[in-house]
């Protein structure tokens, strides 16, 4: 059966409102990095010793979840996987709208954004940074041709071999965003060769459900059918990934933890005193895993859309938080400067850092430049298939 | 900012370092032309050292040090920035050893080291190591992204936090962008000391070329036991310590 695919109308209140919304958010994330530009960034929380803060919580946050949302495409093209392949062109669309949104984060959270240009023009080959520069852009080039391969007829013979570089890329896009940490080698919180692996299965995750809340969203906004075949199918692959993203969570701490010169470390984000490890045991594994995966797998919740949206948010909450742990977490421990030595007085301790509102509006105002950016592109291109009922997305499928 | 210091006046107020800050910017190698630039030549035959004996440093003379660096260059005066924010490019610290219970104060800056893990993470070649072995950054190249503040080991740079006013005629800093001790080498390219070492004036601080076996650091180095902070990095510092 052939997939027809069609622009949303895009006249409804609802879409104007959403849209409004959205328009808000950006305008005060916008404000929020004039503020701190104009001011400098003596107006966050950030510090000398939390140089990173919540907007790189939001971008890395993005980032990894982008490669992520390029799944449904990917299992498509490269596993030749039919069911999704309906949703081929909307997974390569969230993709993209993440990652100009983390990219967006990214950028004006820079202490000299205006020096964008020498960004683009002065690369450090040596710096795993650089390299990610071009993974990021190399990724905008080769998805735009994937998906620009799945629209045009003539080219959708191409369109699997596009779909193979494009997974390619992405999973060496995300395993540079994971080596960031890798090359730090005084910090030991990110210590671990298991980073790199993991912030791939996190973007597994994270990009699904991102995908899972606008597919169903935009289906139920603009009443087009979506059947339980597809919606099911894609919960059970949220499942499954949300419990391997706490599978290699538990393997990075357990091994960290018999490592006797991480064992400091571990402690502090694990059962310290400090927010990290509250935020690591209700934020990370109990709201953004198990609550997840319980409402995912309990029969009686099986095809109800609510609770899969629920789980879907909550993989979401979860996942800024397991970023901000690693990301603040692992700054706010000191690095062992003299080992075996204690030192006094002049540095140590936990750094203290409370996020400023500014900061926050600017994360958030990156996650709505993501969406404003879907809302528009479905509206004017086709990207949503007509249907996804049951008959269409599966031909064979027995009601 | 009350005195703007653009390029221009940057390579007119340096002499040797900015031939090779020039070099990176606009990544034509013109290190022969630092060479022949100035009578104290920036070549990979020297490589600019500190010894600090930690025995005979008092806590006065490191307080000293701190002052004369905060001097020299003009940081730590930031009006809005809280203490974690305020620039800091040496500092004194107090450690003590677990096993003897010695307690030990020692001034700590940017380590020089050989194999700079913050000019390796820098995306756009600011953060980069003269042939000299001085650590520098370009503050016309740094985007402020602050990943090199993530890759020393040794929380040696800063990040400027607001913007500056009364800024030192041969330290030209900038809102938005990371910097960390130069090793003065505004005065060192004038064959002078670092304005720390010159503060302390005895022998508890030594600066010079380690690679010249005539010079005292070189001769020094050679009879007494000295270490590298977090030698097992493998970063081979220039700022060696002995007593720690
Ligand atoms: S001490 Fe830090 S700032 Fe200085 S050269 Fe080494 S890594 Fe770079
Ligand atoms: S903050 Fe500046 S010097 Fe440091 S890594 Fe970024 S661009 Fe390089």
């Amino acid at each position: 059966m052939n997939i027809r695919y069609e622009q949303i109308q895009g006249r409804s209140l609802g879409f104007y409102a959403l849209v409004a919304g959205l328009g808000v958010l950006i305008l005060a994330a916008l404000g929020a990095v004039w503020h701190m530009e104009h001011n400098g960034h003596w107006v966050t929380g950030m510090s000398n010793r939390i140089v990173w803060g919540m907007p790189h919580v939001f971008a890395l946050f993005l980032i990894v979840a982008a490669s992520g949302a390029l799944n449904v495409a990917s299992i498509s093209s490269v596993f030749n996987k039919k069911l999704y392949k309906p949703m081929s062109r909307l997974s390569g669309l969230v993709s993209l709208a993440l990652l100009a949104g983390g990219l967006m984060i990214l950028v004006l959270d820079l202490g000299r954004p205006d020096r964008l240009i020498v960004a683009m023009t002065e690369y450090n080959f040596k710096s795993i940074f650089a390299w990610n520069i071009i993974l990021y852009n190399g990724f905008f080039v080769i998805v735009a041709i994937y998906l620009w391969m799945m629209f045009e007829r003539r080219m959708n013979k191409f369109s699997s071999k596009a779909g193979l570089s494009a997974f390619t890329w992405r999973l060496i896009l995300t395993t540079g965003t994971g080596s960031i940490f890798g090359f730090l080698v005084a910090r030991q919180a990110y210590d671990a060769v298991i980073m790199a692996p993991m912030f791939i299965i996190m973007s597994f995750a994270f990009g699904l459900a991102f995908f899972i809340l606008i597919l169903m969203a935009s289906y139920k906004w603009t009443d087009r059918p979506l059947g339980d075949v597809v919606v099911n199918r894609l919960g059970n692959l949220l499942g499954v990934f949300v419990a391997a993203v706490m599978y290699f969570v538990a393997v990075k701490h357990l091994g960290n933890l018999y490592l006797a010169e991480n064992a400091g470390v571990e402690n502090f984000i694990l059962f310290g005193e400090y927010v990290y490890s509250d935020l690591f045991w209700y934020g990370q594994i109990i709201l953004g895993g198990l609550i997840p995966m319980a409402l995912i797998y309990h029969p009686a919740l099986r095809s109800n859309r609510s609770t899969l949206g629920l789980a879907s948010v909550l993989v979401l909450i979860g996942g800024v938080i397991q970023l901000y742990i690693i990301i603040v977490g692992g700054q706010a421990y000191p690095m062992e400067m003299f080992p075996g030595k204690e030192i006094l007085e002049g540095y140590g301790g936990i750094a203290a850092y409370t996020p400023s509102l500014a900061e926050i509006m600017l994360g958030v105002g990156g996650i709505a430049v993501a969406l404003i950016a879907v809302t528009f592109l479905v509206k004017f291109l086709p990207f949503l298939p007509e249907s996804l009922a049951d008959e269409v997305s599966d031909p064979h499928h027995k009601s | 900012m009350s005195k703007t210091l653009n390029r221009r006046d940057f390579i007119k107020t340096t002499t040797a370092t900015t031939a090779s800050v020039a070099t990176i910017a606009s990544g034509i190698t013109l290190t022969t032309f630092a060479a022949n630039a100035n009578e104290n030549p920036v070549t990979n035959e020297k490589r600019w050292g500190m010894l600090i004996d930690t025995n005979r440093l008092t806590e006065a003379n490191i307080d000293g040090m701190v002052t004369a660096c905060k001097k020299e260059h003009g940081w730590g005066s930031e009006a809005h920035s809280t203490g974690d924010q305020k620039s800091n490019w040496i500092r004194k610290l107090k450690v003590k050893d677990k096993a003897t219970g010695k307690v030990t104060s020692l001034p700590l800056m940017c380590q020089h080291c050989e194999e700079p893990p913050c000019v390796d993470v820098c995306p756009t070649n600011a953060s980069m190591k003269r042939e000299d072995g001085i650590v520098l950054v370009d503050r016309h190249l740094c985007i402020g992204c602050r990943y090199c503040m993530m890759a020393c080991p040794y929380d040696a740079r800063s990040f400027v936090h607001e913007d500056l006013t009364d800024q030192k005629e041969d330290m030209p800093r900038g809102k938005g962008t990371v910097e960390s001790c130069t090793l003065c080498v505004h005065k060192v390219d004038k064959g002078e000391a670092p304005a720390c070492v010159a503060s302390v004036n005895s022998d508890a601080v030594i600066f010079g070329d380690l690679y010249d076996a005539n010079s005292k650091i070189n001769q020094t180095l050679k009879k007494v036991q000295s270490a590298q902070i977090r030698a097992d990095l493998n970063l081979n510092t220039g700022v060696r310590y002995s007593g720690i």
